[in-house]
């Protein structure tokens, strides 16, 4: 079980992190996304993978770690916020520069290595 | 408590001057030497302690975690330094008073000038090593302020930049030597570092700190190879002049050298490095002395040469040696200040200083020439002036080491040559001047100064006579310096006549040679000529230039514009850092056992990877790209809830959807695909940049998986009832544990939003009329069942937020999640019937309702301070309503409302904002009204 978790968190890292690469605003925001999905995991994982357990004091006796969900509570909230200004930031760029690339200008991806 | 009292009268001097410069310049003058000339009683006053045997400290704590103290005292050779600082300062104030035209600046120039005698203050008295480092850097700054005083003038400028990067480079290293001193003796309190010279030596840092150290020192004190910038210093004013390069701050390297002498002095790298550094300055400054024809150059090559003289007696290390180097820091100072003084009335009075186009000013200046010749006089060494007595102590100094084993002869030959240098060019200096006749009409008139700014001249060059004719009263300050420096007092007798012996044998040929050499200086110069004359200043501007250029090149290189490229270079960093990492690791499972996947876990699993490939492989056609990423969203909140985490389930559940809503209303302006313009080499870099960090983060999250974990979880979970007064830990946390975090999250949030909104203001967007194959949109704006069904949900919606938001504290829920469910709902709305009409019903601002949120979960912490608990402190307790039955309630509850109001904001903010962008008719402010 653990090794598959990992193995799941790898591959959504790596395509998250191919998407930031491009060059087209979208697809950042789209990778963007993806990352911080992965990172959540990540996160959330490092209380250990509790089965059938709660945070509940009084509940289940099997209890999961806090620490990690509170944390990755508020990342998802604000991982929310952070897609919503990057993905209206690239709006605007497009708005301002009639072209969505990251750079701003066209046509300029291969120029640098 | 007097001594604290010194420095904070120089401070006071630094603001008198801007405050009376209205009054004239002879009250401004008069009001700033009163602390300075109060200061240098109070410095007088503790000769009778000091006398007695005390040592006057003054302590305060200032930043004890960083043993730094406020601490000063004012021992034999802090009391040697500053009286001279402070006396030589009111010599030079005076002398500033008439030396400044009248429309210049002066208050500026006193403030200035008091501030760096604040820090050479400070310097001296500081009895800590980093609070001597603080007024070091000090004087580096005001002495930059001092010599660019003629800001409008090129040369001013670049030898104030020259001046402050070479002492403040050796500044930095001198901070790194003082650093690892303090290590070494266990503290930077100067009484502990001077009695741990034994730990010091043995320390295997010890060569370190030396070099650094004394690497402060020499640029400070202008020590070959760092001389240069002391020439190029002199396009400051001359009272400047006189009083930073050549009485004080050139003296605070040498100052530095004597104050630690007790602690890092008598090594055997100490007495080659300090010495051989001191020879070579004393002889190169004296040959270019001779050569230099401009009377300031001439004075200036000459003070690195005294400087390397002094340095040398500090290398050689013996008590008599210590005693010949504070003595000729003395007479230095004095007639050395002097002699600045007179080349100040020299061009003030003339307008020149090249020896060429003066001369014969014996007639004109008489007193002034005799004043010259006196100061001049005591810097070769003449006898029954006070420059000979230090001078043959260091001839008998030199003579008597035995530094460089057999050919220890090699040290008094070098001496005596410098001696002769020495007379040749104070020779010079008073021939060419006053007595050789003159060539040229100088372009003013010259005539005798003004009386009173003659009076320091003439006050000093009494001082070369007396201490000349009577060393014994000399003998008073500097029994109590040199015995600040060896820890123990000194028997000595000063005398002009020790009988004949190898010292005043190595005099006479100094004074005959020197003559001599004068009488030849021109076939000498001659000779100089045939080099290529190396302006230090144009060899230093080009490397600055140089540097310059490289880092401008190197940015270029690196940083050309490109997101894509930095993008690469930053995962390429963390790449290598957490490969670094995972090799250091003995193996990858941990202790821990791994737990058996069942086909559920697969099968989420296997959706996940799918999903996740699917948005990558169809990237370019972004709406499915869109729909595939949801997948993830979706798959990933369920697993959430797989391993027991129904908060997080709930909040990505409710985000999943707000993301999506977003996105598509993002990609409904932007471009419908992404063209195919990666290079293939391209591609595969970033497929293999990418594969090779999911490797390691998988790597990384799998050796975390398989290890216990002790976490501080334990305390959370069971403090959380009688804590926090709540059984959800996780909102316990969020609202109570770690509240203050989440009160930044909430305003991150709510900033995110308003940046948002400002972002929108005014945007205006080109608006497909159909989507990127060509189909029009439907006419079908709002569909009758949606609007039916988000109607009749609204309510419901609303009541579960409720519902959710108040058994937050004890069952899975609260603000953030309920905060999420009305935004949802809102938005349904929003989407059913349009902007409009919604805009119609719902008519408020979402702004003030984040801002409300944030507010209240801040004033809700700052509440606790009413009742005298720090910030963000919870209570909570049973009540009994009527009919309802017993319930808790927490101030939690009060943050979690503000938390619950901001995330609706915010929410709302962004996508209500962005959805009026769709509507083609955007009701604005001014047809509202």
């Amino acid at each position: 079980m653990e090794s598959l978790y990992a193995v799941t968190t790898g591959v959504l890292s790596a395509c998250g992190l191919f998407l930031t690469l491009r060059g087209r605003t979208f697809p950042v925001v789209v990778g963007l996304t993806l990352l911080s999905y992965a990172v959540n995991l990540f996160l959330f994982s490092m209380g250990g993978l509790t089965t059938d357990g709660a945070v509940i004091v009084d509940g289940p006796s099997d209890y999961a770690d806090p620490l990690p969900q509170a944390l990755v509570l508020t990342a998802i909230v604000i991982g929310f916020a952070m897609t919503a200004f990057a993905v209206i930031l690239a709006m605007r760029a497009r708005g301002d520069l009639g072209n969505d690339h990251v750079d701003g200008e066209d046509n300029r991806e291969d120029r640098s290595s | 408590m007097i001594l604290p009292w010194i420095p904070l009268l120089a401070l006071l001097g630094v603001v008198v001057p801007l405050l009376t410069r209205q009054r004239g310049r002879r009250f401004c003058s008069l009001a700033t030497a009163a602390p300075a000339a109060l200061a240098l009683l109070l410095v007088l006053s503790q000769v009778p302690t000091l006398l007695a045997g005390d040592l006057p400290r003054f302590q305060l704590a200032w930043v004890p975690q960083l043993g730094l103290d406020l601490a000063f005292r004012l021992d034999g050779l802090s009391l040697l330094f500053a009286s001279l600082i402070l006396g030589i300062g009111l010599l030079i104030l005076l002398y500033a008073h008439y030396y400044l035209e009248a429309h210049e600046p002066f208050a500026r120039f006193y403030s200035f000038l008091m501030l760096f005698m604040l820090s050479m203050v400070g310097i001296v008295m500081a009895d800590n090593l980093l609070l001597l480092w603080l007024f070091w850097e000090l004087t580096s700054l005001s002495s930059f302020l001092l010599i660019g005083f003629w800001s409008h003038w090129t040369d001013a400028r670049k030898g104030a930049r020259m001046a402050l990067t070479v002492t403040g480079a050796g500044g930095l290293a001198l901070l790194a030597g003082l650093l690892l001193l303090g290590d070494m003796a266990g503290s930077f309190d100067l009484g502990v570092v001077l009695e741990s010279r034994e730990a010091i030596l043995a320390d295997p840092r010890y060569p370190i700190m030396l070099v650094l150290v004394l690497l402060g020192a020499f640029t400070k004190s202008a020590q070959f190879p760092f001389h240069f910038w002391l020439p190029h210093a002199m396009a400051a004013p001359t009272p400047v002049s006189a009083y930073l390069h050549s009485a004080t701050m050139v003296k605070a390297g040498i100052f530095l050298m004597a104050r630690l002498h007790p602690a890092i002095a008598g090594s055997e790298a100490w007495e080659l490095i300090v010495t051989l550094t001191g020879m070579a300055t004393l002889l190169y400054g004296a040959w270019f002395a001779l050569l230099k024809t401009d009377l300031k150059a001439i004075l200036a090559f000459s003070t690195v040469s005294h400087l390397g003289l002094i340095t040398v007696l500090l290398g050689i290390g013996s008590p008599l040696a210590i005693l010949a180097a504070l003595f000729h820091i003395l007479n230095h100072a004095t007639f050395k200040a002097a002699l600045f003084m007179s080349a100040g009335i020299i061009d003030h009075e003339t307008g020149v200083r090249e020896l060429g186009r003066l001369g014969g000013l014996r007639r004109a200046m008489p007193i002034t020439a005799l004043l010259t010749s006196i100061t001049a006089a005591a810097m070769a060494g003449v006898p029954l002036f006070n420059g000979f007595l230090s001078k043959e102590m260091f001839f008998a100094e030199a003579a008597a080491s035995p530094l460089l084993g057999g050919l220890s002869w090699l040290l008094p030959v070098l001496a005596t040559l410098g001696g002769i240098l020495s007379v040749a060019y104070s020779l010079r200096l008073v021939h060419a001047v006053f007595f050789k006749p003159a060539r040229k009409e100088t372009p003013r008139s010259p005539h005798e100064p003004p009386r009173l700014m003659r009076a320091p001249v003439e006050l000093l060059a009494a001082l070369c006579i007396l201490v000349g004719l009577l060393p014994v009263i000399a003998e008073v300050p500097l029994g109590l310096a040199v015995e600040a420096v060896l820890l123990t007092p000194l028997e000595f007798h000063l005398a002009i006549w020790h009988g004949l012996n190898l010292p005043l044998l190595m005099s006479a040929i100094a004074l005959i040679a020197g003559v001599l050499l004068y009488a030849l200086h021109d076939h000498l110069r001659q000779f100089g000529r045939q080099f290529a004359p190396m302006d230090a200043r144009l060899v230093f501007e080009a490397a600055v230039q140089r540097l310059a250029a490289t880092s401008q090149r190197l940015t270029t290189r690196l940083e050309n514009g490109s997101l894509q490229r930095y993008m690469s270079w930053l995962l390429g960093a963390a790449l290598l850092l957490g490969a670094v990492g995972l090799l250091q690791l003995p193996s990858l499972a941990g202790a821990r056992p791994t737990q058996e996947a069942d086909g559920i876990l697969l099968l989420g699993a296997a959706l996940l990877i799918f999903g996740a490939l699917g948005t990558v492989a169809t990237h370019r056609y972004r709406l499915i790209s869109l729909l595939m990423l949801s997948v993830v969203g979706l798959v990933v909140s369920l697993t959430f809830a797989r391993f027991s985490a129904p908060d997080l389930a709930l909040t990505q559940l409710s985000v999943e959807v707000v993301t999506m809503i977003l996105l598509m209303l993002a990609l409904f302006f932007l471009p419908q695909k992404t063209p195919r313009e990666s290079s293939a080499g391209r591609n595969i870099r970033d497929l293999g940049l990418a594969a090779s960090l999911g490797m390691v983060v998988a790597s990384l999250n799998y050796a975390v998986l398989t290890r216990d974990n002790h976490g501080i979880s334990d305390f959370f979970i069971a403090n959380s009832v009688p804590g926090g007064g709540g059984h959800n830990v996780v909102n316990v946390i969020l609202v109570d544990f770690r509240g203050f975090d989440t009160l930044g999250e909430i305003t991150v949030l709510a900033l995110a939003g308003l940046a948002i909104f400002k972002l929108l203001n005014r945007l205006r967007l080109f608006m497909p009329h159909s989507d990127g194959e060509g189909r029009v949109w439907s006419p079908d704006r709002y569909p009758l069942i949606l609007t039916s069904v988000s109607q009749a949900l609204l309510p419901l919606a609303l009541l579960v937020s409720a519902f959710i938001f108040l058994r937050g504290h004890n069952l899975p829920g609260g603000g953030f999640i309920a905060g999420l469910i009305t935004a949802v709902a809102l938005i349904l709305v929003y989407m059913a019937r349009g902007v409009e009409w919604t805009q119609v019903r719902l008519d408020f601002q979402y702004q003030p309702v984040a801002i409300a949120g944030v507010a209240i979960a801040t004033l809700t912490g700052l509440g606790s301070w009413l009742f005298g608990r720090p910030f963000l402190t919870s209570a909570f307790g049973h009540f009994h309503i009527p009919a309802i039955g017993d319930i808790e309630l927490a101030t939690a509850m009060l943050f979690d409302l503000g938390v619950y109001l901001a995330v609706v904001g915010a929410t709302l903010m962004i996508l209500a904002n962005l959805g009026k962008l769709t509507t083609p008719h955007r009701p604005s402010k001014e047809e509202k009204h």
